[in-house]
């Protein structure tokens, strides 16, 4: 007789909501485990850096209050991966606290597991020093200096430490940085299925109901056998079709056929997407090929300077019609007068965002020719000594945007529109992406020690 | 002729990780993503092109069981460092929405 495991993904990320009636909907189908991924490095640097996360704290809580009690009442396990959307301590801290936090409150008793994914620097230095670890994406070799500098450097763990969780009895996994698949790969095959269908059906659960249309954060199941995998949203306004199956499937890899996970690559070259019902895709030929070694990606981000910004816009069309000269103006104003207080020229970057021209794609943008009535400014100065510092060059970026004279000028009161008073805002330490590498491990659970809690 | 923003069922843009960026365009069903491939006008020079990228750095794939074209090319500046205009990726697809398939 063939296994079978459902699975219950109730949104895109732990914060972005769900509707209740489709948890309960999906809970009527009588799923094996829950869960939700809690993160990404999509939205970039800041999170990971900051240790703050991604969703707010009341969005996140709203959410992990439905599921945890939807999952102590039904006695299945639930699991969330990357924690707090980047998955370091702090982040996993947060949730796990609002996770004793809820128990206390609605009464709800459970053995939880927390599975750390931050790396200290020295153990990422060992494994340098043993040639254990390769850069991604043309970034350099991994040096100690660079390992030094770092803010903060996670690796993102795969099914094992979940495997290992849920074989101790822990009802609720809460996990930092974790592949997005691993949590729902690791229910499947400890269920006993082979491992091609358990990390397909985790690349649909990944991200809630967006395999389904109309595209919306809200619950999917996902049923598992030995040689397929079905999709279907809880909501009965959304349906899986085919094309929004496939168009899922591209999300977010380099390749659509070979995807890279901690212990192999999942191949869909030769998948198949058929409808099973209106609402319901059935994928099948999918295959699994184990890698010779295990791995699994490091990420880190050290500081770059703190932010200031400023947003205006202008509706002279004399001003328009001789742009670059006037930014030039700007320039060269805001660089005498830093200069004048201390700022050289190598202790600040000065941005100028033109909306209306190539704020999107900047050097990309194809069209050159377009000429806009009005076109919107973000003035950004990142400096690499303080707040202080990027707030004193920004506030002379604005107020030279708003003075500067330029030949023909009519309007003499002022360049800009502020939208705002406060004018300028500060938006604290910046962070860049400094490590995008992978480790080679002997043990996958040899950096992800979990701890093990009975609420 | 047909404009893929005629033609293709999806045209996105996302991150493939801080440092990549990853481009799909997807048709409705398998006679027109063969008839578009037949065109040879989806490949790693088109990217390339409109994209200001070495032809050598575009990974292209096309995914016939998804009636779909993927390609992934580094990102101008990495996600969220100085200069960066889009932290998602995902509004880098305009310029092959007017792209031209003799079909």
């Amino acid at each position: 007789m063939s296994t079978e495991i459902r699975m219950l993904s109730t949104t895109a990320i732990l914060g972005y909501g769900f509707p209740e009636a489709s948890l309960k909907a999906g809970m009527d189908r009588h799923p094996h485990v829950i869960g939700a991924d809690g993160g990404s490095v999509d939205p970039g640097p800041h999170y990971l850096g900051s240790g703050k996360p991604f969703c707010s704290p009341i969005a996140i809580r709203r959410d992990l209050r439905l599921m945890l009690n939807a999952a102590v009442r039904a006695g299945i396990p639930l699991m969330i991966g990357t924690c707090g959307g980047a998955g370091g301590a702090p982040h996993l801290d947060l949730v796990a606290g609002m996770a004793r936090d809820i128990a206390r409150q609605d009464g709800l008793h459970f053995k939880m597991a927390t599975i750390d994914a931050e790396q200290d620097k020295d153990s990422v230095k060992r494994r340098v020093a043993a040639s254990r670890v390769k850069p991604l994406a043309r970034q350099p070799a991994l040096t100690d200096e660079t390992i030094g500098r770092s803010a903060r450097i996670v690796g993102m763990m795969g099914p094992e430490p979940f495997i290992a969780a849920l074989e101790a009895g822990a009802q609720v996994v809460l996990a930092g940085r974790t592949s997005d698949p691993a949590p729902w790969a690791a229910a499947a095959m400890r269920a006993g299925l082979p491992p091609a269908p358990a990390w397909y059906a985790g690349k649909m659960l990944e991200c809630g109901a967006t395999p389904s249309v109309p595209k919306g954060h809200d619950c999917l199941m996902v049923t598992v056998r030995d040689d397929h995998v079905e999709c279907e949203p809880t909501n009965p306004v959304r349906h899986c079709t085919p094309l929004s199956v496939a168009n899922h499937s591209l999300h977010e890899n380099s390749s659509p056929v070979h995807h890279i996970e901690p212990g192999g690559m999942l191949d869909t070259s030769d998948c198949r997407f058929d409808a099973v019902s209106d609402r319901a895709v059935r994928i099948s030929g999918m295959r699994w090929n184990p890698a010779a070694q295990y791995t699994v990606k490091l990420e880190g981000v050290e500081l770059a300077g703190y932010r200031s910004i400023c947003v205006c816009g202008t509706r002279d069309p004399l001003l328009i019609g001789r742009l670059d000269d006037f930014i030039d103006s700007v320039r060269n104003e805001v660089a005498a007068k830093a200069a004048a207080f201390g700022a050289g020229p190598g202790s600040y970057q000065l941005g100028i965002r033109i909306y209306g021209r190539d704020g999107v794609m900047a050097g990309r943008e194809p069209v050159r020719d377009a000429a806009s009535h009005e076109l919107g400014f973000v003035l950004e100065v990142v400096s690499a000594h303080s707040q202080d510092m990027a707030s004193a060059v920004l506030g002379m970026a604005r107020t030279n945007m708003l003075h500067t004279d330029f030949p023909g000028r009519l309007c003499r009161e002022g360049n800009m529109a502020f939208p705002f008073s406060p004018s300028d805002i500060e938006v604290g330490p910046v962070y860049r992406f400094s490590i995008y590498h992978v480790a080679e491990l002997d043990d996958p659970l040899e950096p992800f020690p979990i701890h093990y809690e009975t609420l | 002729m047909a404009l893929i923003k005629d033609l293709a069922k999806v045209c996105k843009s996302k991150n493939a990780g801080p440092f990549d960026l990853t481009v799909d365009v997807v048709f409705g069903d398998a006679a027109t993503f063969q008839r578009v491939e037949e065109t040879g006008v989806l490949c790693a020079g088109l990217f390339a092109r409109l994209y200001s990228v070495a032809e050598q750095h575009v990974l292209f794939t096309p995914y016939a069981a998804a009636f779909a074209f993927k390609a992934t090319f580094p990102r101008l500046v990495p996600a969220g460092d100085f200069g960066d205009t889009d932290v998602y990726g995902c509004q880098q697809h305009a310029p092959l929405l007017d792209v031209d398939l003799p079909i």
